[in-house]
């Protein structure tokens, strides 16, 4: 057991912890839970700052965004299930393919993962919490806000109708004049400031909040991805949070950015957007492969292989995932020298990607499966990631791509990534990690159903889609002419997508059977090798009775793995104590020495008051309330102030070493 | 003159209408469908299986390879998944962990090859690149389209403004040369996208961008704006018409003529075109006239055109009719009211606008 290493250089701060054991009913047990459970009642309920909660809530809220966008999917593929087809007007289609566009891609495949990451770093990292607990219940409240934000106007039949990418001058004042697309712009600024709190969390969090001993080649790859997605949100949302309040200036305050008739420029949005597109694509895909890469060997009975190799990769695939934006625009009139340039790197993009593929199949081909639900998932994960991928491949050579550019063969490739890449992971990983988040098992049978009907009815959904692209469909039309030999194609995908539906509600039932009937599940049920499964299902709400010290890659494989990263004995049972109101250690950013006691702040309402407070602001410039604006402003300072006000209880750490921390 | 304008129309399918119909309305109707006998009669944007000019062909070849190689890797790497999860295992106790070191040779060489097939890869589409971006020769003819909501100026520009033919939807282009398309826009972004003889461009307002196209065979290929663009996205398709050189002189000639009919005093004719004049000329241009609006298609030589409102409607008497009237509900959105009309009205309409052939 190593001690601190670096000390507070003021002596009164100086502390050494206790080191012991704490079982389950013991004196210092309780003594934890009741220093770390959140008060019981509403009150508790809004000032939670648990990771697990919050990381729940984000899962939770994410799915019924899932479910909101795909009924939405259902009723434009009734409308394109034969030509001339009349069950929408032209706009409601617009309307619809729009919101279904925000919904999956900015309220369900970032959030989903954010809701996984927060909920399972910190007991994967083997600490307390995350760093910044309340900053962390801050962040989702304004992703709630935001996702509410966004529909407000939908009901009113004003949702925005520019498609995701909203370009201008289609989503500028002249062409859209109603309150949808500043609704979109100003609750994308305001998505932007939870994504980018949230990252910041989970990179100081991987930097600071590992167990002793778990150094950096020792993290689950979820964390490498979950690190590598949020280091790029927070490069790139600026500049999409920038391009939306540009566009929201254009609209309401008269400025020109984008406006052609005085000297501005359409393409601008353009570069704006795809620079941060496409890292964010990769940010959804990323910790969701991570997935895949965690839980996919649990079923194989062995470990990865090429751990190394494929944390690399991760970070390699968003290294030159920011060379790429413009293989978007490929068709945009932009010289063919830096098309060859986008061009080539979108080729060479998929290498990192072929080294995730083949570290999969070797696992399992090494390993002896185990056919539980979870492993179907990741299993068929593999080969719809693989059609997505080479799907991807060929839009990336230019001259196809100005053929395949804005037809249903893109629409086909971004279904198999986005939900080949994010959804079936994140089906698998409920899945798997259900009995650690409720303590009970999934129903097996009704999941085996599950799988099979989601994954016959995804494919034969959308693999036409790449027919339709093939024979000419440009997407995001709201009806056909019978003439254009798409008949069969789309009646064929409308089909396969109600039965991906089913597919979605048979595993929802699941949910509801498993919630109250499922059989209760040990700490272990998987027989996994990662932290989070030495704790109870569920967890306790202060994680880890004692911080664990982290001797290998595979703390619960480490009796049976007698060499590589497996080697070294991790002590799970004992450790810190660290008990004097909420604490847990922080360590070296690399070699994860013990360097810190960490002082963690209470539950607070003031993350949701502040969220609160902000997205009423927001809501104040949309409707031109400017006073209100103001004064929300305000409030949300006034709530920082309270949020931020120093506590002595928190102040056990020296001054000069990250007294920052302190009071967030 | 349908003749000229599709050569491979058998005279038996037309003779039965001609009476009743112009030239244009029955050459439409007896074309069961817009594309033609080289076309085939399914999916005329079909640009994977068909390529009529040089400037689509290497793409489509080049489409072949990628796809098929992409079925081959997919079946590949599925049959390695097939056999990693069903091979035959000696009976393990699932206690037991197997190793971590090991299995690296997959990811070295799969990942070997893939590298080695994607750097080829790279190289080809470059290739083809190059070989579609620029014309083999500098284009003798120049041809602007603007993108409007929702549907295509189309703009033959001559140093003599009296000689700039414009039409609408309908690009006539020479067989075997190049055509150089100057693109832009005068509302939002559109994109131009003709697949069986070339990849899409943006029109982007502010900007002029180009590409070229060329049809190796006289015919009549699909086109389609490829760029969301508003409730008429949908609805917004054109047609090149590909014709000898001598057909393209001749269409040109005939394009630059300006109305001469002058109707008789009292005539419905006459009332017809003061109607005209009145409700569409804000808008419409009808060269020879008092005419001469800007926003809307250009109607000099309107029943040379076989389609109305961009691919919408084949271009008869009654279905013009029917757009004039009902075009909200057609084509929901379109900048063309849908206007009221009497009887009267309608007939006189009707005569004026049969004389703008």
């Amino acid at each position: 057991m190593s001690a601190i290493t670096r000390p507070p250089s003021d002596s009164r701060l100086r502390r050494s912890p206790d080191i012991g054991q704490a079982p389950v009913g013991s004196d210092a047990e309780i003594r934890l839970a009741e220093i770390w459970e959140s008060l019981p009642g509403w009150k508790g309920w809004l000032s939670t700052v648990d990771h697990k909660v919050i990381g729940l809530r984000y899962i939770v809220t994410a799915f019924v965004f899932l479910l909101i966008g795909g009924m939405e999917a259902l009723i434009m593929r009734l409308q394109l299930a034969g030509p001339n087809l009349t069950l929408l007007t032209p706009e409601q289609y617009n309307q619809l393919f729009t919101m279904h566009g925000v919904t999956m891609i900015f309220l369900y495949a970032l959030p989903i993962l954010s809701g996984f990451s927060n909920y399972l770093w910190p007991l994967m990292l083997g600490s307390r919490d995350m760093t910044f607990p309340r900053l962390n219940a801050l962040s989702y409240w304004i992703f709630l806000f935001a996702g509410i934000f966004m529909y407000a106007s939908f009901p009113l039949g004003q949702a925005p109708n520019a498609g995701w990418f909203n370009y201008v001058p289609y989503s500028g004042p002249i062409y859209n004049t109603g309150p949808n697309i500043d609704v979109f712009a100003l609750g994308m600024v305001l998505l932007g400031v939870s994504t980018t709190v949230g990252s910041v969390n989970f990179v100081v969090t991987l930097f600071k909040m590992r167990a002793p001993g778990m150094t950096i080649n020792r993290v689950p790859i979820l964390v490498w991805g979950t690190l590598t997605a949020s280091v790029a949100n927070l490069l790139v949302i600026p500049s999409v949070s920038l391009a939306f309040f540009l566009l929201w200036l254009d609209r309401q305050v008269g400025t020109h950015f984008f406006d052609v008739a005085n000297g501005g420029k359409p393409l601008l949005w353009q570069h704006l957007f795809w620079i941060f597109g496409h890292p964010w694509v990769y940010a959804i895909v990323l910790p969701a492969m991570g997935i895949v890469s965690d839980a996919l060997p649990t079923f194989c009975r062995r470990p990865l292989v090429g751990y190394a190799w494929v944390a690399l990769a991760t970070m390699a695939t968003m290294l030159v995932g920011f060379e790429v934006w413009i293989h978007h625009m490929f068709a945009t009139g932009l010289p063919a020298v830096a098309l060859s340039i986008f061009g080539a790197a979108s080729f060479v993009i998929s290498i990192p990607s072929a080294v995730a593929v083949f570290a999969w199949i070797a696992t399992i081909w090494l390993g002896t499966p185990v056919f539980k639900t979870p492993f179907l998932f990741f299993a068929g994960f593999v080969i719809l990631f693989v059609i997505g991928g080479l799907s991807g491949v060929m839009t990336a050579a230019v001259p196809l791509d100005w053929q395949l550019n804005e037809t249903y063969f893109i629409v086909a490739h971004l279904h198999y990534v986005l939900l080949g890449i994010n959804v079936f992971p994140v089906v698998g990983g409920i899945y798997y990690w259900f009995p650690k988040f409720t303590g009970r098992m999934m129903d097996e049978k009704i999941g085996k159903w599950s799988f099979w009907v989601m994954f016959i009815g995804f494919n034969a959904g959308f693999f036409p889609m790449h027919l339709a692209g093939l024979l000419g469909m440009p997407r995001r039309i709201y009806t056909y002419s019978s003439r254009m030999g798409w008949d069969t194609v789309n009646l064929i995908t409308s089909i396969g997508s109600f039965v991906f539906a089913i597919g979605v509600l048979i595993f929802l039932v699941n949910v509801a059977v498993s919630l109250r009937r499922g059989t209760r599940a040990g700490s272990n049920p998987w027989d996994a090798a990662t932290l989070e499964w030495s704790v109870p299902s569920p967890p306790p709400a202060y994680n880890f009775a004692v911080i664990p010290h982290i001797a290998s890659r595979h703390p619960l494989w480490e009796d049976r793995l007698n060499e590589g990263e497996g080697t070294g004995q991790s002590s799970l049972e004992k450790g810190y104590l660290l008990m004097e109101g909420r604490e847990t250690i922080g360590t070296s950013p690399i070699d994860a020495t013990p360097e810190i006691i960490l002082k963690m702040p209470g539950d607070s309402a003031t993350p949701f008051f502040v969220g609160l407070f902000l997205s009423l602001a927001f809501a104040g410039m949309l409707l031109h309330w400017w006073s209100f604006t103001g004064l929300m402003i305000l409030s949300c300072i006034i709530a920082l102030m309270v949020w931020m006000w120093p506590e002595k209880a928190l102040a056990q750490r020296s001054p000069t070493d990250s007294s920052r921390e302190a009071h967030v | 003159m349908e003749q000229r304008f599709h050569p491979r129309i058998a005279p038996e399918n037309m003779g039965q209408s001609l009476s009743v119909l112009r030239p244009a309305a029955a050459l439409a109707l007896a074309l069961p469908s817009p594309v033609n006998a080289a076309q085939a009669a399914e999916a005329p944007l079909n640009y994977f299986m068909r390529s009529y000019g040089p400037a689509s062909e290497p793409t489509m070849y080049l489409g072949w390879v990628l796809a098929g190689l992409s079925v081959i890797i997919m079946l590949i790497i599925s049959l390695l998944l097939i056999v990693a999860l069903l091979r035959n295992r000696p009976s393990m106790d699932m206690r037991m962990i197997g190793p971590e070191s090991g299995g690296l040779r997959w990811i070295y060489i799969g990942t070997g090859i893939s590298t080695f097939i994607l750097f080829g890869l790279v190289i080809y589409s470059l290739l083809v690149l190059d070989a579609v971006a620029k014309p083999p020769s500098t284009p003798a003819i120049t041809v602007t389209v603007t993108g409007y909501d929702w549907w295509w100026r189309i703009e033959y520009e001559h140093d003599d403004p009296e000689q700039t033919v414009t039409t609408a939807n309908e690009l006539h282009i020479p067989v075997g040369e190049p055509v150089l398309i100057r693109l832009k826009s005068a509302d939002v972004i559109h994109a131009f996208w003709v697949p069986t003889l070339a990849g899409k461009t943006q029109m982007i307002p502010g900007l002029i961008n180009q590409q070229w196209i060329q049809a190796d065979s006289p015919g009549i290929y699909a086109g389609q704006c490829a760029q969301f663009c508003g409730a008429g996205h949908a609805r917004m398709s054109l047609e090149v018409v590909a014709e000898s050189a001598e057909d393209f002189e001749r269409w040109r000639n005939a394009q630059r003529r300006p109305v001469s009919s002058p109707f008789r005093p009292g005539s419905t004719g006459e009332f017809g075109q003061r109607l005209f004049m009145d409700r569409c000329g804000g808008c419409h241009a009808v060269r020879g006239t008092d005419a001469a609006g800007r926003h809307a298609p250009d109607l000099t030589h309107l029943n040379s055109r076989r389609w109305l409102a961009a691919g919408l409607l084949l271009n008869t008497p009654e279905d013009l009719m029917n757009w004039i009237v009902n075009a909200q509900r057609l084509k929901p959105g379109s900048r063309m009211p849908s206007i009221a009309l009497s009887e009267t009205e309608k007939s006189a309409l009707s005569t004026y606008l049969s004389t703008l052939d």
